[in-house]
């Protein structure tokens, strides 16, 4: 059986399954960048004790699953969710959405999904795919990062939602429910609430979390280790771990430049919901932000090339992330200013 | 980033579907394209490739001096850790490890062995000799 969806192709992940699920429930009004916003999406953190893939581990963005639940929980959609430790039970049970008639959320690891390129399957867990009918033996797959629909066999669907490792998702589903009449259609005014707290959300995330790894002072701390990089790991270790940071920044699902973009397009929107002006102007400095996130890329590039390699160049690279932290940190201490309609 | 200026350098992922990317249009509106890859990040994966290769290869070394079992050079084959692959197969991480060494692996029944097999994606017999059948 097939359940009409229309497959809309997001930068993110989880932004496109978030609106996708939510447009299932007739939400038609949440777009990918208002995702990302209302689920205060945007984040960075460095941790330098884990190690992902060999490397440092870096993220750009908040928590798997907070942007769906934030989201869902701003608009006064109940979601459901559930994990499984059979994998008969995770069958059955997508099969009884399905047969129930909705689309459901997936999460699962991309090592064994057959339809991403071999150089992209490394094992990562926290991605995010629609399941909207199934026909014999196959799923009816929608991917937000992929241009089309796919679809995948049962055998490669259990695979990928029972993934191992980190974030290993558990054969985990989540869709909106249906009985959901005190939700009804999302309103201009729980929209323009959603977008509010979100703003504020992120604003605590980004500047007040204490310690040094997270939100602002994370990207400071990250330049003041690049700069020790090369001493420490020599330059060719040191320009892995620089490529893992460019992977974590601009790999498909950010929309280019950490998410910084997508943040920017978000306030934009946000401004048809609360109109003050400041809004359009703080987006102007994420949009550098992001340039500048990209022109930060470009030189670390140069040293995993080996184009670069002296410590000016490292000191370079490391003062381009000071400058990123002060240019976001004054963009959300003015979002910290705006005047909010609600 | 200006909607024209979005990058065109077909990478891996290019070749299957292409990304979507937010960017200005020239009225400074946020709108998305389309984008095929961008040299950056395509060598960035060229790089933690070519360090993958590197691992897989001093695996592969290790495993003829007898200094490991022909599971490292798998685990290092498909990108795991001995925790990862402890997930897939359900042996215990101290499993994991001991398996590791050679004599331990030589002594392994053939229905454990099977479960490593199908985890790494290859006949149990290619599993011992690291050659493709």
């Amino acid at each position: 059986m097939k359940i009409p969806f229309e497959h809309i192709q997001a930068a993110h992940c989880e932004n496109g399954v978030t609106s996708g699920l939510l447009r299932s429930v007739g939400i038609t009004r949440i777009t990918e960048p208002l995702a990302f916003g209302i689920g205060s999406g945007l984040f960075f953190t460095y941790i330098p004790l884990l190690k992902v893939n060999n490397g440092p581990a870096f993220a750009f963005r908040t928590m798997p699953g907070l942007i769906f639940k934030r989201t869902c929980q701003a608009l006064d959609v109940p979601v459901h969710r559930e994990k499984f430790r059979s994998k008969e039970k995770a069958q059955k049970r997508l099969d009884a959405c399905l047969d129930a008639g909705h689309i459901v959320g997936c999460q699962v690891g991309v090592f064994y999904l057959p339809y991403f390129p071999k150089e992209y399957r490394f094992h990562f867990n926290a991605h995010n795919l629609i399941i909207y009918g199934r026909e014999g033996d196959r799923y009816l797959v929608s991917d937000p990062v992929m241009e089309m629909t796919t679809t995948l066999s049962a055998y490669e669907l259990e695979r990928v939602r029972f993934a191992r490792g980190v974030l290993a998702p558990k054969g985990q589903l989540y869709y909106p429910e249906h009985n959901a009449d005190k939700g009804g259609p999302a309103t201009d005014e729980l929209i323009a609430r959603g977008i509010h707290k979100g703003i504020a959300r992120n604003i605590r995330d980004m500047l007040h979390i204490p310690g040094p790894i997270t939100g602002v002072s994370g990207i400071r701390y990250t330049g003041s280790r690049i700069k020790r990089w090369r001493d420490k790991l020599g330059v060719k270790k040191a320009g892995l771990w620089l490529a893992q940071l460019v992977r974590m920044q601009e790999e498909i699902g950010t929309g280019g430049g950490g998410f910084r973009y997508i943040y920017a397009a978000f306030l934009q929107e946000a401004h048809a919901f609360h109109p003050d002006d400041s809004l359009i102007r703080i987006s102007d400095l994420f949009t550098r932000s992001g340039d500048l996130w990209r022109d930060a890329a470009i030189q670390a590039a140069g040293i995993y090339k080996g184009r670069l390699g002296s410590q000016a160049d490292f000191d370079q690279l490391g003062d381009r992330l000071f400058e990123i932290a002060a240019l976001e940190k004054q963009a959300f201490q003015e979002l910290s200013k705006t005047k909010w309609r609600s | 980033m200006k909607k024209e200026d979005i990058p065109q350098d077909t990478g891996a992922f290019g070749k299957i579907t292409k990304e979507v990317q937010y960017a200005i249009d020239a009225g400074g509106n946020y709108t998305t394209g389309l984008s095929k890859g961008w040299e950056v990040k395509n060598s960035a994966n060229d790089a933690a490739w070519q360090d993958i290769e590197e691992r897989v290869h001093a695996a592969r070394e290790k495993v003829m001096k007898k200094e490991a079992s022909p599971l490292l050079y798998f685990m290092e084959l498909k990108l795991m850790d001995v925790k990862v692959l402890a997930g897939y197969t359900g042996f215990r991480a101290w499993r994991v490890r001991r398996h590791l060494r050679p004599d331990v692996f030589k002594k392994l029944s053939d229905r454990r062995l099977q479960r490593y097999a199908e985890v790494f994606e290859v006949p149990v017999e290619e599993l011992k000799s690291m050659m493709p059948q």
